[in-house]
């Protein structure tokens, strides 16, 4: 026989609860980051409208997220609502919490990312008495993208593994699953190392799909710059 | 010579600016501005750089906010604080588009090709079919000879050919006043002329009232019924090309043209 039949049963076991894990990470991810740009577009647009109430208020919105930490904000969320009887999920609290406070930062990237888009195409897009929405949507909005893309999946990066905080209000992702495992089997080094792996897997295919999302929307700046070359 | 205060169709002018005063913060760039233009007219519009020749053009487009006075185009009055903001199907969607605008840098979408560049506002603001905006896609690339050029992007093309389908773009939404914004200042030397041509062949071809501000002084002398000079945001004199070009009795254009010549 060539394996330790109880190897086996423990790298299964290992390998289980590490799945289970990066399941959970995977989630709050995803649902996180459906938060970080629907918010970052709201408040940017916000910050960019003519209305002064709307400015106020998205600054502060910024300003405040920006300015707190992360794992404190998951603890308020967790530990300190309920006292109000506000009663959330670990779930929906480590959603919320990373969602809010990425898209602080999400909101000046598509902020400096549709200020880019020059004074000089929105006096075009009046001239031509283009309505608002489908100027943003057709004219603006697909200038702006190759700006904010970049950036944003950076952030979308980073967004997976600040995940691990949520490890701290008792959701079971892939850092809490990791630790589980030590206290079980011991094995530090081999089950860190793991984990490790495990995060740039995640992450590895994400920058990736969003460095073809960016090739996508940019093509017609490529097609330009061989037309420049060829000529 | 034409008589310049009396319409030649219409008892009301088609532009008619009154007592307009425009302020960029503590400073005046519109002075109490009196201005009628009949319908088919074709003016141009003169005068030292910061005079406020290209705010006049941005106010009747509606680009700018102003002060005092009121500007009416084609019969309807263009608001003091017009906001930039507007949802699709508001009230304040045009029904006919009066005012197409060109500017001194295209300003085309970079994104779109050629034919794109004219067909979106057609289709999207006008709501035209697709095959009706690019019939006018083409005869209006037609007209300034750039058929060949359809789906190219901009970045492809030289500036002049650019400004052309600038041109082609506010002209295929069929308006009654066309705003030519210094078209040629941006462009090198050699480039100018092929513009100038489409905008003259314009200017013969359609019954469409025209404002150029422009430092071309031949051109304007050529294409234009009516020549205004500028100065500090008002008008300092008004007339034929003949009484404002080529024997100006004002002392402040005779030595404005004097250093235009010049360079």
């Amino acid at each position: 026989m060539f394996f330790d039949p109880t190897a086996v049963e423990t790298a299964r076991f290992i390998a289980r609860q590490l799945a289970n894990g990066a399941l959970v990470t995977l989630q709050i991810t995803f649902f996180a980051q459906l938060i970080v740009v629907s918010m970052s577009f709201v408040i940017a647009l916000m910050r960019l409208s003519p209305w002064r109430v709307l400015r106020w208020i998205a600054t502060v919105y910024v300003e405040i997220l920006r300015g707190i930490s992360a794992l404190v904000l998951l603890f308020y969320l967790f530990f300190i609502l309920p006292l109000f009887g506000i009663s959330l999920s670990p779930m929906t609290t480590g959603v919320l919490g990373l969602g809010l406070t990425f898209s602080a930062y999400g909101s000046e990237i598509v902020r400096s990312a549709l200020s880019n888009v020059s004074r000089g195409q929105r006096d075009a897009l009046q001239a031509l008495d283009f309505d608002s929405i489908t100027a943003f949507r057709r004219i603006v909005l697909p200038q702006a993208l190759p700006f904010m893309l970049p950036p944003m999946g950076n952030q979308l990066v980073e967004l997976l593994k600040t995940t691990s905080l949520v490890s701290l209000i008792t959701l079971s992702d892939l850092t809490f699953s990791g630790g589980q495992l030590i206290t079980t089997l011991g094995q530090q080094t081999l089950i860190w190392s793991i984990v490790l792996v495990c995060y740039f897997v995640m992450a590895w295919p994400m920058s990736w799909l969003v460095k073809r999302y960016e090739r996508r929307v940019t093509s017609w700046r490529r097609s330009v710059a061989a037309e420049g070359a060829a000529s | 010579m034409p008589d310049l205060a009396q319409s030649p169709a219409l008892a009301s002018p088609q532009i008619s600016l009154k007592g307009v005063v425009k302020n960029f913060g503590a400073h005046r760039v519109i002075d109490h501005l009196d201005l009628s233009i009949p319908q088919g007219q074709k003016v141009a519009l003169i005068g030292p750089s910061g005079s406020g020749k290209s705010t006049v053009l941005r106010l009747i487009k509606g680009l700018e906010t102003y002060q005092q006075g009121s500007i009416e185009v084609a019969g309807a009055s263009v608001p003091a604080r017009s906001s930039s903001w507007r949802l699709p199907g508001t009230k304040k969607a045009p029904v006919v588009h009066r005012v197409g605008m060109v500017f001194q840098q295209f300003n085309l979408f970079p994104h779109l090709t050629v034919q794109e560049n004219i067909t979106e506002a057609p289709f999207r603001v006008l709501k035209l079919s697709r095959e009706e905006a690019l019939e006018r896609a083409h005869q209006y690339l037609g007209l300034v000879g750039l058929s060949h050029k359809a789906d190219a992007y901009p970045a492809q093309l030289s500036g002049g050919q650019q400004q052309r389908v600038a041109i082609a773009r506010a002209l295929a939404m069929r308006p009654q006043v066309m705003l030519f914004d210094e078209v040629t200042s941006a462009l090198d030397p050699e480039l100018v002329g092929e513009v100038l041509a489409v905008i003259r062949a314009i200017a013969h071809e359609q019954q469409m009232t025209m404002l150029l501000v422009t430092h071309e002084m031949k051109f304007a002398q050529d294409i234009a019924d009516r020549v205004l000079f500028m100065e500090a945001g008002k008008i300092v004199a008004d007339g034929t090309p003949e009484q404002i070009l080529v024997n100006p009795d004002n002392e402040r254009t005779r030595r404005f043209l004097n250093l235009v010549e010049k360079r």
